[in-house]
């Protein structure tokens, strides 16, 4: 499968504050979130961002709060995935739980501007820069976390485990 | 080649006699804790699932702490449904409003966490449970439904860091201080999935309430944990506290390490972490005139009676100047009496100072110490991201609770050498 959208560039350091501000919290509803994502950053992004953009950014993207209403404000902004140099470790884990792709690409990042069109195939580990005719090897996925995501998610994983004993 | 500390905490969780750095690993867990932001998405998705019965009821802890007392109808909805949960599946450790604490200071104090536990938490600063040799990490809310439903998750295990402290901190230098000055050095993804562990002479003048603030910490350099040895200090503070046996974990004389440091605290002057991250530090005497409006001495980091004596011991027979607001939060309600019985919350009041009922509130920009656009507040409290506080452009400094205060009464950062102490 081939992911195509346009690039929303962020830096290095993005933290989870500015991906879904705490004031928001008090709820956990997809859309509601979704309304203020990436709100004390980029206040053109919510309103401006297209089902199937992708986010990228420089390295130690979501770093801070353990919140996984950050990935859920993110998938539920449109944005299809996250490009960045590295992740912090609890948004990492909180992506694969919930079934935000995120991929690792720190030669790619640096040459991708806001408004590039991006191509991600995810199986064969590539990125295209369409707009800048680059393309680049992305890493792939370890095994246990395909099989994460084979069984649809965390939750299912743990239900087929324990049925299994 | 032996084991570190982690490693041999993550080896006995998951059944195995030895893990490597790399390698996934499913452990089980002795604790597994959520708050009011975090619990309710795992609430739903373990409704989701049908489960009835949660894997263990004492080995679950709820704690409405960020948006408690509730401040608003969203945040009383978001508590309730933790409340209903927990009456319903008859989770043993859930802490109500009057009974609660911040998370992080109330489980160990209550004595839920012990040493040589595996311990994660839907809230990114689980990791304090490192001071007391225990390995205890940050997930999301679909890790911790998971966890509460099979008392199981699943971990890389981390590659470690160690960090030799060596000498005796001078006046003023607090566990705050180290960390701060640890974070500025390596930066905020210096020790990313990796594990802090501590080791060297200069320990034996680390007290817990330190231990806790930088164990606490280790999220502010993207690190997995943050890992203190056991010796005598946690000794003693486990015996007076625990709640189950323990069995004393000690890193091999052969573990492996994947980098190595070192601190010399007697070098160290107090830090000061500029906006907008906890890696930008300056020691104090090279901050310059930093005017405040607002000092906030409390959180899971800075909360504890050791905090509260530090902070007290500076603003006594002071006032609070003109142009600033003071808050104070002692993070549990017995540290709350405590502070009371010393007399240091009459100090905090006569000195013009707010003092709070326990929560998490103005850390996070949630109540209770929002701040406005433009505004300036130094906190004992972990992060100062753009927002953190509350308006985007308004500004957090970090520092320990001695150079807080000593800018309460300055209405700029300072130290309390400043005001002759």
């Amino acid at each position: 499968m081939i992911l195509n959208g346009r690039a929303w560039k962020y830096g290095d350091d993005v933290d989870t504050d500015v991906i879904i501000p705490a004031r928001y919290l008090n709820t956990s509803d997809p859309a509601e979130l979704a309304k203020h994502c990436m709100e004390d950053i980029d206040g053109n992004y919510a309103s401006g961002v297209s089902a199937g953009d992708f986010i990228v950014a420089g390295k130690n993207f979501g770093c801070g709060s353990s919140r996984e209403h950050a990935p859920i404000a993110i998938k539920a902004s449109g944005a299809r995935a996250v490009i960045a140099g590295s992740f912090a470790r609890i948004f990492y884990r909180n992506a694969f739980n919930m079934g935000l792709p995120i991929i690792e690409a720190p030669q790619a990042v640096d040459g991708i501007d806001s408004g590039d069109v991006l191509a991600v195939d995810m199986e064969n580990g590539i990125l295209r820069n369409e707009t800048k005719k680059r393309e680049y090897g992305i890493a792939t996925v370890p095994p246990f976390m395909r099989e994460l995501v084979a069984a649809g998610g965390l939750l299912n994983y743990m239900a087929g485990r324990r049925k299994g004993k | 080649m032996g084991m570190t500390l982690t490693e041999k905490i993550l080896a006995r969780h998951a059944g195995k006699d030895r893990v490597e750095p790399g390698e996934l690993i499913l452990a089980k867990v002795d604790l597994a804790l959520g708050n009011d932001v975090t619990s309710p998405i795992a609430i739903d998705a373990v409704r989701r699932m049908g489960v009835k019965a949660v894997f263990d009821r004492e080995k679950i802890a709820l704690v409405p702490d960020h948006f408690a007392p509730n401040k608003d109808i969203k945040s009383a909805e978001q508590m309730k449904k933790m409340r209903e949960f927990a009456r319903e599946y008859g989770i043993v450790n859930y802490f109500e409003v009057g009974r609660m604490g911040i998370e992080h200071v109330l489980l160990p104090d209550e004595g839920l966490v012990v040493p040589g536990d595996l311990v994660i938490g839907a809230d990114s600063h689980t990791c304090t449970y490192g001071a007391l040799c225990a390995f205890s990490t940050g997930v999301g809310s679909t890790d911790l439904a998971a966890a509460m439903i099979s008392g199981e998750v699943w971990l890389k295990v981390p590659s470690s860091l160690r960090i030799v402290l060596t000498g005796k901190p001078g006046k003023w230098v607090e566990g705050k201080d180290v960390i701060l000055h640890i974070i500025g050095k390596i930066g905020v993804d210096g020790a990313l999935y990796q594990a802090m562990e501590y080791a060297g002479d200069g320990l034996s003048s680390l007290p817990m309430a330190w231990r806790f603030t930088m164990s606490n910490m280790a999220i502010e350099a993207g690190a997995k944990n943050g890992i203190f040895p056991f010796d005598g200090i946690t000794r003693a503070y486990a015996d007076a506290r625990a709640k189950r046996k323990y069995e004393v974990v000690a890193a091999d004389k052969d573990a492996g390490y994947a980098a190595e440091m070192s601190v010399d605290l007697s070098s160290l002057e107090p830090q000061v972490a500029f906006p907008h991250l906890p890696s930008n530090t300056r020691p104090l005497s090279r901050v310059g005139n930093v005017p405040i409006d607002q000092v906030v001495v409390g959180s899971c980091t800075n909360g504890r009676i050791e905090d509260l004596r530090s902070a007290a011991a500076v603003i006594r027979g002071r006032k609070v100047h003109d142009g600033v607001r003071m808050l104070i939060f002692p993070a549990t309600q017995e540290i709350y009496l405590q502070a009371m019985r010393e007399g240091l919350m009459e100090t905090f009041v006569v000195a013009g100072a707010a003092f709070s009922t326990p929560t998490c509130g103005p850390c996070l920009g949630g109540h209770m110490g929002v701040l406005a656009k433009g505004e300036r507040a130094i906190a004992t409290t972990n992060r100062n991201f753009v927002g953190r506080m509350g308006h985007p452009e308004s500004e957090v400094y970090l520092a320990n609770p001695a150079i807080a205060a000593a800018s309460a009464v300055l209405g700029r950062i300072g130290g309390p050498d400043e005001l002759g102490l």
